[in-house]
């Protein structure tokens, strides 16, 4: 049976209550952004991940695959993102499968929005879908609580408003697949420079009746300069208090040695002496 | 005869008993804004070559309810500066007393135009309140944006809070202003040097442009609004502007939330 | 009747700070009270030198996930002439709760001021030092919210740097980091200019290795060590950025240099 396992709850409870923190998830502190276009849509991402004010990852990717023409932009909770969207790929994939028939966006936004509400809001996934299927591109926000909305522009995550700010002043109601990705791009930027939970590049994917076109770090207005001196350590910097050599012809005293006849032969490893 | 020079002028005690001191005392201890409560939200200000450009809705709002919508919360202080009110409506009005008190005191004082407080001293002076109150535990619950000209002429724009902050940017908005307005002012006028090539035209499009956001989306918000440009000339201020060209087009095509088609 | 404060994000007190994020669960009510305090993030550093000492610090102001500015300084000269401290060589900054740290430059400023009107000559780098551990002292239970560096030239020509907790205890040191990344920046000073956990070479096995040992260094080398600091904490923390400002404390004078930081 598979699902969550809630076996720790009482004791996670009696700590939490004599006031020890949870510990801290990596949270994708995000701008994720849509946008539809005549013939289909866009969706792009910063690529920052935070641990509180650490940055976690420079540049993780918040755009996750869930069918072949079906993605998703994704913030809150790395993990629950990151897991909410396989899960729900796996499943969208099973049913087009048994139906014969390509998935269609609404379909897996009904499958994510039941799989949220179901778990009350305790998995922090907030999710921009996108995807084009035989009845046209689709745009839908799912929230971590299991509320959806269809819009022809969407943001959302830490850097939201930022993002929303550039929607509002320069969206208009039709728009060619350029405009649609400078758009989405320029929205991102917005959070990147103006929303300290996202930074770094910009991630974006076009989805098309045709084709999707992932474009993994579309613009890098973040590129760290050179640092100023070299830090490579002379040899023998770092103090050794013991030390142990192996030569080679003694190898095989710690674990056992297979050797090679052929040279095609690459896949065995060698093993670890458990005697 | 009491000789004490504290009895002087005092019912005599032996003729109308101890005076009572009761009422002096107050129940319980004194207690100072915890919370705002008449509030006023954004306001979002930008610098251009010769001054700058400020503006605010002219909505209080009590709570989600839109209480008065007609509240004035940009106030000019002589010929070289405006004050922009966030927050506390109630907390805006004791300034705005203040802020006469000091420049009746002021016009007294001095009648030198050159020496008349620019808008880098009101900043201060106002900074230092804000700082002294909330040392002394009772805020004056607002957000302050001081546009005008500072001692040489040149634009300036800073901001003072509750807690006594103070920070200057060549584009700077308060409350949700701050997350959906600087983004928009931001891209035009990045930094200090980028002001230079600002005209006030462009100035007033830009900060207009940031009342329209904010109007689509903040829920405290109205589109009815003050705005005021000040430069070497003056300060010219209007206080009942609609907002213009607005568009819902992006509602035309919304059709439910989910799978619903028509 | 819930109350809405406009300058603050939803939910948040007045300004947002990743210090105070509860680590108890909300219990009961929720009570609206005023918290006096903030955080603007940020960080700062110090490192003296045989005959200078350099100040550096970030110059983002921070509420929240909010940039307040991208140009607010954290260096403040002390002392000297007039409002734009001219001849002076005494270098604060200060990092925390900004409001706190202009009240406390604009106090140190003053008092260093009146010292020379009232003696005639211009207060020492230890005078001052201690005098601002006073300052901050005085303040023991309302605390100004701020770590504090001082540096200057002490009255053998050495480069002086002094630091401080928010309450007033203070230490005279080669180098020091404080703020949003100090916990970043520190353990890279500890190694590079205090050699912390480098070795010489050959020196010797086991525990008779020798350490290597920490000598003053040249001033090119302290201000690559701090931009390399500071653009490495731009890398990692998101409360750093947009600009560096750095001040050179020399017995000639205070040089002081600008350098754009990613703004991201």
């Amino acid at each position: 049976m598979g699902g969550f396992d809630f076996s720790n709850h009482n004791r996670n409870a009696a700590l939490h209550a004599q006031g020890v923190p949870l510990p801290k998830a990596t949270s994708t502190g995000t701008t994720i952004v849509g946008c539809l276009f005549d013939g289909g849509v866009v969706i792009a991402a910063d690529t920052r991940a935070t641990s509180g004010p650490i940055v976690a990852d420079k540049n993780c990717e918040k755009l996750h695959y869930i069918a072949p023409q079906i993605w998703c932009a994704g913030a809150g909770t790395a993990a629950d993102t990151e897991f909410t969207t396989a899960i729900i790929s796996s499943n969208l994939e099973l049913h087009a499968l048994s139906t014969g028939r390509k998935p269609r966006v609404v379909t897996c936004m009904t499958l994510l929005k039941q799989h949220l509400f179901r778990h009350q809001g305790h998995i922090g996934a907030y999710l921009v879908v996108a995807g084009v299927d035989p009845t046209g591109a689709h745009l839908f926000t799912v929230h971590a609580h299991g509320s959806t909305d269809k819009l022809p522009y969407v943001t959302m995550g830490s850097g939201s408003l930022a993002a929303m700010s550039v929607f509002e002043t320069q969206w208009k109601g039709k728009l060619t697949k350029d405009e649609a990705v400078k758009l989405c791009a320029d929205a991102i930027q917005a959070g990147i420079f103006n929303d300290l939970g996202s930074g770094s590049n910009v991630d974006v994917a076009v989805i098309t009746a045709e084709k999707t076109t992932l474009m993994r770090n579309y613009i890098t207005p973040n590129v760290r300069e050179r640092k100023a001196r070299n830090y490579r350590f002379p040899k023998g910097t770092t103090a050794v208090l013991n030390e142990k050599i192996i030569k080679k012809e003694e190898i095989s005293k710690y674990v056992t040695v297979h050797e090679l006849e052929d040279d095609s032969v690459t896949a065995t490893a060698e093993t670890m002496d458990t005697s | 005869m009491n000789h004490l020079p504290q009895a002087w002028g005092r019912p005599r005690d032996d003729v109308y008993g101890a005076y009572d001191n009761s009422h002096f005392q107050t129940n319980g201890p004194t207690t100072h804004t915890q919370s705002p409560i008449v509030t006023g939200t954004s306001v979002v200000a930008a610098k251009f070559k010769d001054g700058v450009v400020i503006a605010a809705d002219n909505l209080a709002s009590y709570g989600s309810l839109a209480r008065f919508t007609d509240v004035k919360r940009l106030r000019k202080f002589n010929s070289l500066s405006v004050v922009g009110f966030g927050g506390d409506v109630s907390d805006m009005q004791y300034l705005d007393r203040l802020l006469n008190s000091l420049d009746i005191r002021e016009n007294y004082s001095s009648t030198d135009p050159e020496n008349a407080l620019n808008a880098k001293n009101l900043h201060t002076y106002l900074a230092k309140v804000m700082y002294k109150r909330r040392s002394d535990f009772n805020p004056l619950w607002n957000h302050l944006l001081i546009a005008g000209l500072d001692g040489e002429g040149k634009p300036f724009l800073a901001s003072a809070d509750l807690l006594g902050t103070t920070f200057s940017s060549p584009t700077l908005a308060t409350g949700f202003g701050a997350h959906l307005a600087q983004p928009i002012m931001r891209r035009v006028i990045p930094d200090e040097a980028a002001v230079a090539g600002v005209s006030k035209e462009d100035a007033i499009k830009l900060v207009k442009e940031s009342m329209k956001v904010l109007f689509y989306r903040d829920a405290r918000s109205m589109d009815q609004y003050s705005i005021a440009v000040i430069t070497k000339e003056g300060v010219e201020l209007k206080e009942n502007e609609k907002l213009e060209n607005q568009s819902w087009e992006f509602a035309e095509r919304i059709r439910g939330y989910g799978t619903q088609v028509n | 009747m819930a109350a809405l404060f406009s300058g603050a994000p939803p939910q948040g007190g007045p300004g947002y700070s990743f210090k105070q994020t509860p680590t108890m669960a909300p219990s009961g009510e929720r009570q609206h009270g005023f918290y006096p305090y903030t955080d603007n993030g940020g960080s700062t550093l110090g490192i003296s030198g045989a005959d200078f000492t350099i100040m550096a610090g970030d110059t983002r102001s921070t509420s929240g996930y909010n940039i307040n500015t991208r140009y607010a300084p954290k260096l403040f000269k002390i002392g000297g002439e007039g409002p734009d401290n001219k001849g002076a060589r005494i270098v604060l900054s200060v990092v925390g709760f900004a409001a706190d740290g202009d009240a406390l430059k604009e106090r140190l400023d003053t008092i260093v001021k009146m010292y020379k009107y009232q003696h005639g000559k211009p207060m020492s780098v230890s005078a001052c030092a201690q005098r601002l551990s006073h300052v901050l002292y005085n303040k023991r239970f309302f605390p100004y919210y701020v770590h504090a560096i001082l540096g200057g030239i002490d009255e053998d020509g050495k480069g002086a740097l002094y630091s401080y907790d928010p309450v007033g205890s203070y230490e005279r040191e080669q180098c020091r980091a404080a703020g949003a990344a100090a916990s970043l920046i520190m353990p890279f000073l500890d190694n590079q200019v205090n050699f912390k956990n480098q070795y010489e070479p050959g020196s010797g096995t086991g525990h008779d290795l020798q350490a290597k040992v920490a000598q003053p260094l040249p001033r090119d080398t302290v201000e690559s060590i701090v931009r390399d600091a500071f653009t490495s904490a731009v890398e990692r923390h998101i409360e750093v950025g947009d600009g560096l400002q750095m001040m050179i404390i020399t017995p000639n004078g205070v040089e002081e240099t600008f350098t754009p930081l990613k703004r991201d």
